[in-house]
């Protein structure tokens, strides 16, 4: 085989503007390849992250609603010990109790969820509605009562924050971090004090500590960030006041089925990540598949480039492959030849298409990429995934091994009496 | 003991197909024996060549019994006849059919390599002797297709001889060489078989060249006339 290989080389210095030709076609393809994928996967993983990185992988909260069953119709069900729901209601306009959206037993969903091994982390959050008292002017908001150093590990938060310390949220009394859209309408900078109204009616001051931009301008006009003990202060409310249970998950796709289960037996409602954000899920695999499609596109077409060559090659080697046969070289020799010779094209075209494939890679990671929507982005993003490096590879030496083995094969047919003969 | 025949033919047929089926070898039979210089004379188209190639273990389309060193080649399969023409068989065609890409020298230590008997530093020291028996030494680094045409016939002469092969065949290895050359060829194959007792079975249409052989077949119409 060796001897095989040596003689494959001889004839491919001897071609060595055809050999190049077609190993340049070969890691022009396998360099778009890993290129586009690494450049299409690292823009998924961003997009993704955009949503994904800050969404909980199931989210437990109560959704204000009026109750399916009036408590007249309870009441009648249980003193007659029937389980007949269709009885007609003859009041039934008794309207949620602003008490429904507290998680009941916040603190025991808690607990019980951290010894959870299936469960990565637990965050509490308070959300409430507040205005922001600007001159005149009420600005409708959100609050989020959040604890902060949870939400820096798990959920970026310190990723988007602009202006200030995540620490100093932490740390601060009364201290808020601001949307950047809402920001600007208050004029507000880091130090200023703001006036919020909760939707009871009570009133307090906090401290500007930060400005996030998420990305999302309608999301950023309307949030803000407090520690949980600040809001529960706003509201007037004891500390075991939570409005959500923020769940991450050791492995995501198990949240839409434990979703489920923590809504039954916990008695909450329960949003799982997938459910949620399924468009996000759709895009990926769609930018994915066009990815894949349009690199394998260019691995075969570098496939028919070394078909090509080969088969001229053939043509002008059928002497040589006629004296290969008379003096002792079997059709099986020949055809490892030339199939050795396509393999050695589609190498060397693999190790110099990973090659620029890694400096396209490193000069797309460097051009600037500035934009408002995407705060924490400088450069486009990359996804150095040794995966795409793997597959480019197999997916070349496959090709390139079809492509040898037809032209291959009719060499290993050529029969040497017809070409001796022949002059 | 009894040592087999270089080459037994008995009763070799063939016919093209193509258009319409033309007998070109009509029961052809002979035998080349250990050490014997037969020439295989006759006019174009008589089949002489043909005959050639099936002895050669190249054509395989025939019928009857060709044995080369007592192994019947008819039933055998192409790698086995690829190992044979390898081993025992040494061919100088007409066109030098060196392979351009190659030194000199590697051409005649390819078939030694493919039969890996030998080590390629000895390979190379056995070619380096076939070279110096034909006077080639100091060309053995050239490209081959620097040569002359009656230098590549010595190169190509050289490679048959490679391994120490039973048989040498030659397809008018003199027909494209100046008397010179073809005089220098002669003597080759003289010393091929006076002095290292290998057969030589050399098809040619030059007279004086089948006249100095040991013994001449001649052929006519597909058949062996003597």
């Amino acid at each position: 085989m060796r001897l095989l290989i040596s003689i494959a080389i001889t004839i491919l210095r001897a071609k060595l503007k055809q050999s190049i030709v077609a190993a340049v076609g070969v890691m022009f393809s396998i360099t778009m390849f890993v290129t586009l994928l690494g450049f299409m996967n690292g823009l998924n993983d961003l997009l993704d992250g955009l949503i994904l990185n800050r969404t909980p992988h199931i989210r437990l909260y109560n959704e204000l609603k009026a109750s399916p069953e009036q408590p007249v119709a309870r009441a009648w069900r249980q003193e007659h010990e029937s389980a007949d729901t269709t009885v007609h209601h003859f009041i039934r306009s008794v309207k949620p109790k602003s008490e429904l959206q507290k998680l009941r037993n916040a603190l025991g969903i808690m607990r019980t969820l951290e010894k959870d091994p299936r469960v990565l982390d637990v965050t509490p959050r308070l959300v409430a509605q507040v205005f922001f008292n600007v001159g005149t002017t009420d600005l409708n908001a959100q609050i989020s009562g959040i604890e902060v150093e949870q939400e820096v590990r798990y959920y970026m938060f310190a990723d988007y924050l602009v202006q200030g310390e995540a620490r100093d949220l932490a740390t601060g009394n009364n201290a808020v971090v601001l949307g950047k859209g809402l920001a600007d309408m208050m004029a507000a900078k880091i130090g200023d004090v703001v006036q919020v109204t909760t939707a009871t009616g009570d009133r307090a001051l906090l401290r500007v500590s930060g400005i996030f931009q998420s990305g999302i301008a309608d999301y950023d006009k309307v949030q803000c960030y407090a520690s949980i003990r600040t809001v529960q202060e706003l509201l007037s409310r004891p500390g075991s006041y939570l409005t959500d249970i923020n769940v991450k998950l050791k492995d995501i796709g198990l949240a839409p089925a434990m979703a489920r289960e923590l809504a039954e037996r916990f008695d909450v409602d329960a949003l799982d990540i997938e459910t949620a954000n399924a468009q996000f899920e759709t895009g990926t695999k769609v930018r994915n598949i066009i990815s894949y499609a349009v690199g394998v596109v260019l691995l075969v077409v570098s496939g028919f480039g070394i078909y090509n060559i080969l088969n001229m090659l053939i043509y002008e080697k059928l002497d040589s492959i006629a004296i290969l046969k008379a003096t002792g070289f079997s059709g099986g020799d020949v055809r490892r030849i030339f199939l050795a010779l396509s393999m050695v094209i589609g190498a060397v075209g693999a190790a110099g298409g990973l090659l620029f494939g890694f400096v396209m890679q490193h000069i797309i990671d460097n051009i600037p990429f500035v934009t408002q929507a995407l705060p924490t982005v400088r450069t486009f993003p990359i996804d150095y995934d040794p995966k795409f490096y793997l597959i480019a590879v197999t997916f070349a030496l496959l090709t390139t091994w079809i492509a040898g083995w037809f032209p291959a094969r009719k060499a290993a047919e050529v029969d040497p009496v017809e070409i001796i003969r022949g002059k | 003991m009894n040592i087999p025949n270089a080459i037994e033919v008995v009763k070799v047929n063939k016919s093209f197909h193509d258009p319409v089926t033309v007998p070109v070898l009509k029961d052809v039979s002979l035998e080349v024996k250990r050490g014997e210089f037969v020439s295989v004379t006759g006019k174009s188209g008589c089949g002489k060549s043909t005959l050639l190639y099936i002895l050669s273990t190249m054509d395989t389309d025939y019928t009857g019994e060709v044995r080369i060193d007592g192994e019947s080649t008819a039933g055998a399969d192409k790698g086995r006849l690829a190992e044979i023409r390898n081993e025992k068989i040494g061919f100088v065609f007409q066109f030098h059919y060196l392979l351009p890409e190659f030194s000199v020298l590697r051409n005649v230590m390819l078939p030694g390599l493919k039969l890996g008997r030998k080590s390629a530093a000895e390979v190379e020291a056995d070619a380096m002797d076939r070279l110096r028996q034909l006077d080639m030494t100091d060309q053995a680094l050239k490209m081959a297709n620097q040569l002359s045409g009656g230098q590549k016939q010595r190169v190509a002469i050289a490679r048959a001889l490679i391994n120490d092969p039973l048989i040498i065949m030659g397809d008018e290895p003199t027909g494209n060489l100046d008397k010179k050359n073809s005089e220098i060829v002669f003597g080759i194959f003289d010393r091929i078989a006076t002095e290292h007792k290998r057969s030589l079975l050399i098809v040619t249409h030059d007279v004086d060249f089948a006249a100095r052989t040991h013994r001449n077949i001649e052929m006519e119409d597909g058949r062996v006339l003597r």
